[in-house]
């Protein structure tokens, strides 16, 4: 028996370990992967100020903090199912079962998949898997890839790649179809990618994001953008161009592509081979919510959240007593935000627990998760603040029924 | 091939590396102990971990975070073991699974 758990041990789950810990309570960290840090092992980049922000030594750091505090880590360790007994949650792992009354669920988020024909090749990877052989494993992903997908992760992936000598031929389009529609069409991709635009060394990408703030300007943008594509990082980005089939006989040899119209059409004989030995699948990130849904958890599907996130609250509480979400399960954000969230989880562990006097800890923490989202360098929705105040909406509204529910019954 | 960053620009140079030795398919190969086996076997210029069960055709890594399961080895005899979250580990015995021999479909 703990008095907290927490699966997942990225940056929502290490700084509510931490700040559970600090409140007294005994916690154990479950995790699938080899050591601690999640998606934070792998991120490398330069922020505004020109300081580099690397998430191999925050993870160290925030793991090292939560060992001084006597946090316990089980890694390697998978969840196959949680369920609610006799008050208590019950963590069912392949290393043994564990009990706890206050849960907290901080899965993080997965790559959608963009399938292009060829994909199954060995050579095709999500971008993240690039992203963690290169910067947490040191292994280089291949001497010259492709990456399919141009969105904020990629854009930022192709830098640390080329940080590290990896070569990318190019950042280009996946042809539009029916799964593959929004990361297929080039006036959509514009859109996301003017969130990166400070890190952006391209003047047109730059500059270009003053220009391109509303949609008829886009579009005119989209339509006069140069054939050949432009550089950002030195890397090649095509807008004007999808890889329409990825070949090889036994692994990736290089993709074909072909020319695309402003919305997203090919053009016919415009096809041409570019030679790689790894291509990169950027599909976007998704909240990994399946253990909530297992729990028993309502769901919203809030499409500037990533997809479907379970309902909870500003605290970070969920409908079902004892339950806790935070970081990207609860919508796709960056780490700094996924951090801020995971210490109000772990204050209002702690306040369910029956720990006095943190009622002006757990304000100031929800404040703090507002401001960090406000200056955050990387965006991943550009309307954020809009799934946010749905899911608290919809929160609300629930509250109201069962309270109107409880009166009732009363 | 493909090559370890020994030296990276921002991250400095790689610190306490031990190596160990292990097997893949029989044959005997280098790696760094507790490094993800995927990753052991990338740096050893090996990307096909697998054959598809039906198909045959060549499988590796894909989101090298446990999610997809298309990694999976046989390791000391264990087999659906996901390359990319196991620690390499001295004396390792990894195998790749191949296609599943299929009675005939019957028509």
């Amino acid at each position: 028996m703990f008095k907290a758990i927490i699966i997942g041990s990225g940056p929502a789950g290490l700084t509510a370990a931490i700040t559970c810990a600090e409140n007294g309570l005994d916690v154990l960290v479950i995790d699938e992967y080899m050591s601690a840090g999640g998606r934070l092992l792998g991120q490398l980049y330069e922020q505004p100020d020109g300081s580099w922000w690397n998430g191999l030594r925050e993870s160290k750091n925030l793991y090292t903090t939560a060992i001084s505090l006597g946090v316990k880590f089980h890694f390697n360790t998978s969840v196959n199912n949680i369920e609610k007994r006799n008050n208590r949650w019950v963590v069912y792992t392949e290393k043994g079962t564990f009990y706890t009354e206050n849960l907290l669920l901080a899965t993080g988020a997965a790559e959608s998949p963009v399938p292009v024909p060829g994909w199954t090749l060995p050579g095709v990877m999500s971008v993240g898997a690039a992203q963690v052989m290169t910067n947490v494993h040191r292994v280089k992903p291949g001497k010259r890839g492709v990456i399919i997908g141009v969105n904020v992760l990629s854009s930022v992936i192709a830098m640390e790649l080329h940080l590290a000598g990896v070569e990318i031929a190019c950042l280009t389009l996946p042809k539009m179809n029916s799964i593959a529609n929004k990361e297929g069409n080039p006036s959509q991709v514009l859109d996301s990618l003017l969130h990166v635009s400070h890190m952006a060394t391209s003047p047109l990408i730059r500059y270009g994001s003053k220009l391109l703030k509303n949609d008829f300007i886009k579009n005119l943008g989209i339509h006069f953008y140069p054939k050949k594509g432009f550089k950002m990082w030195n890397t090649p980005i095509q807008l004007r161009k999808a890889v329409i089939e990825i070949y090889g006989k036994d692994e990736v040899e290089g993709v074909v592509v072909a020319a695309i119209k402003a919305n997203g059409e090919v053009v016919p004989g415009s096809e041409e081979r570019i030679q790689a030995d790894f291509v990169c699948i950027a599909g976007g990130l998704y909240p990994l919510v399946e253990l909530a849904a297992l729990a028993g958890c309502p769901f919203f599907l809030v499409e500037e959240l990533g997809g479907h996130v379970p309902l909870h609250s500003e605290k970070m509480e969920t409908p079902l007593e004892g339950l806790f979400v935070a970081g990207n399960i609860t919508g796709i954000e960056g780490a700094k935000v996924a951090a801020a969230q995971g210490r109000t989880a772990g204050l209002a562990m702690a306040i369910h627990s029956g720990i006095k006097g943190l009622d002006t800890e757990i304000r100031h923490s929800m404040d703090m998760v507002k401001q960090t989202r406000e200056s955050a360098d990387i965006q991943f929705h550009p309307e954020i603040e809009v799934g946010r105040k749905r899911i608290l909406r919809e929160w609300e509204i629930s509250q109201t029924s069962k309270q109107n529910h409880e009166a009732l019954m009363g | 091939m493909t090559e370890r960053i020994i030296d990276h620009p921002i991250l400095g140079k790689m610190e306490d590396v031990n190596h160990v030795t292990f097997s893949f398919n029989n044959r005997v190969y280098k790696g760094l102990e507790n490094e993800s086996l995927a990753a052991a076997l990338l740096a050893n210029g090996i990307r096909t971990l697998r054959y598809q069960e039906e198909s045959g055709s060549p499988r590796g890594i894909y989101c090298n975070i446990g999610h997809c399961y298309e990694c999976r080895v046989t390791v000391n005899g264990q087999p659906g073991i996901r390359a990319c979250i196991t620690p390499l580990k001295e004396g390792m015995t990894v195998e790749s699974s191949g296609q599943l021999k299929i009675k005939e479909k019957e028509v």
